[in-house]
């Protein structure tokens, strides 16, 4: 199993690179015109999991952003996801 | 590097695909049943779709040394009509003895429906009456928790269901644990933008252990990548896994799981 420093060595530059594009993201839809939804509100209530120091973050910022509701319908009201659930 | 495809849509995939499968060290690809990126119209199509996965497909992969195997469905999306699920259900167990056919599947849920969860209930009769193995597909992003709780929620009721003869694919963080503690087989599927990233997948294998898991690519239709598996092997390698290790998850582990069928060779 590689060491802290080893998976360092192999991945902090990949990942340096998808943080830079969330912030890049945020500045873009703050730049930009029209009226945010559900999703940027989920976006913006995932990332303090981020700082955490739980050893599960990756399940917490799945389970922030999914339908935690336990009803059912008799068919789909509608097709396809958005990513975050619409509370 | 000898691997298996155990989860790939090769309909939607051009032949150049299976070179690229078969230069990679791919023995076998495994195809099930799925949504054809539209809903067909009749019946018939199914017909012919099914005709497709059991006798033309693998003929073309055979023209690159890969076996190929498929799963028979109709898909949870076009389930959620019933009356047209079970008229192409009906039509199902006519292939289902054909000599590539290993079981049951792509089922499960896509939308978390009651129609959905019928039509699934009666797929998972129709493998146990047959004593098939089963493919379960669970939904996509936001619905993906619910729905796999839901699914779990129905295998329970079946007592005579083996656990180990059911794969419960896609899994991701959240729900990987939910499945390997009720004692199913779980798949991990690489996608570049949902589902796992190969990262993602080793994390899992680190935490979760090699005994009951596999990865696959599900390339389909849609932005996918036919060499995840092997690409997600190198990451393996960069990662200090062993070669025997990596050849477990992409090899041993998925030959295990389908073995259960006598059709697999």
């Amino acid at each position: 199993m590689p060491s802290k420093k080893e998976l360092l060595d192999l991945q902090f530059i990949d990942v340096r690179h998808k943080l830079i594009d969330i912030a890049a993201f945020l500045d873009r839809i703050d730049r930009h015109p029209g009226e945010l939804d559900h999703r940027y509100e989920a976006l913006k209530n995932a990332l303090p999991i981020l700082l955490t120091d739980r050893p599960d973050r990756a399940s917490a910022v799945l389970e922030s952003f999914s339908d935690h509701t336990t009803t059912m319908t008799q068919s789909a009201p509608f097709q396809g996801t958005s990513g975050a659930f619409k509370h | 590097m000898k691997y298996i495809e155990p989860h790939g849509h090769m309909i939607s995939r051009t032949t150049d695909d299976y070179e690229k499968l078969a230069l990679s060290g791919c023995e076998a690809v495994c195809e099930p049943a799925f949504w054809a990126g539209f809903d067909r119209a009749s019946a018939a199509g199914f017909y012919d779709y099914f005709r497709q996965l059991t006798d033309y497909e693998p003929k073309r992969a055979a023209k690159y040394g890969i076996k190929h195997y498929s799963w028979l469905c109709i898909n949870p999306k076009e389930a959620d009509d019933p009356g047209f699920a079970r008229e192409v259900m009906s039509i199902i167990p006519q292939f289902l003895d054909c000599p590539t056919v290993l079981g049951i599947g792509e089922i499960g849920l896509n939308k978390n429906t009651r129609n959905e969860l019928a039509i699934f209930e009666e797929h998972v009769q129709l493998a146990l009456d047959r004593g098939l193995p089963i493919l379960i597909h669970t939904p996509h992003l936001e619905d993906k928790l619910k729905g796999t709780r839901l699914i779990l929620d129905s295998l329970a009721s079946f007592s005579n269901l083996d656990r180990g003869k059911v794969i419960i694919d896609h899994v991701e963080e959240h729900t990987i644990s939910h499945v390997l503690d009720a004692g199913y087989w779980a798949g991990m599927t690489l996608y570049p933008e949902s589902k796992c990233s190969p990262h993602r997948a080793i994390d899992m294998l680190e935490v979760y252990g090699t005994e009951r898991l596999w990865i696959n690519s599900a390339c389909d239709w849609g932005y996918s990548d036919p060499l995840a598996v092997p690409r997600c092997a190198l990451e393996m390698k960069k990662r200090q896994h062993s070669a025997e290790a990596i050849t477990q998850i992409i090899y041993h582990n998925p030959r295990r799981f389908l073995s259960q069928s006598p059709r697999f060779i």
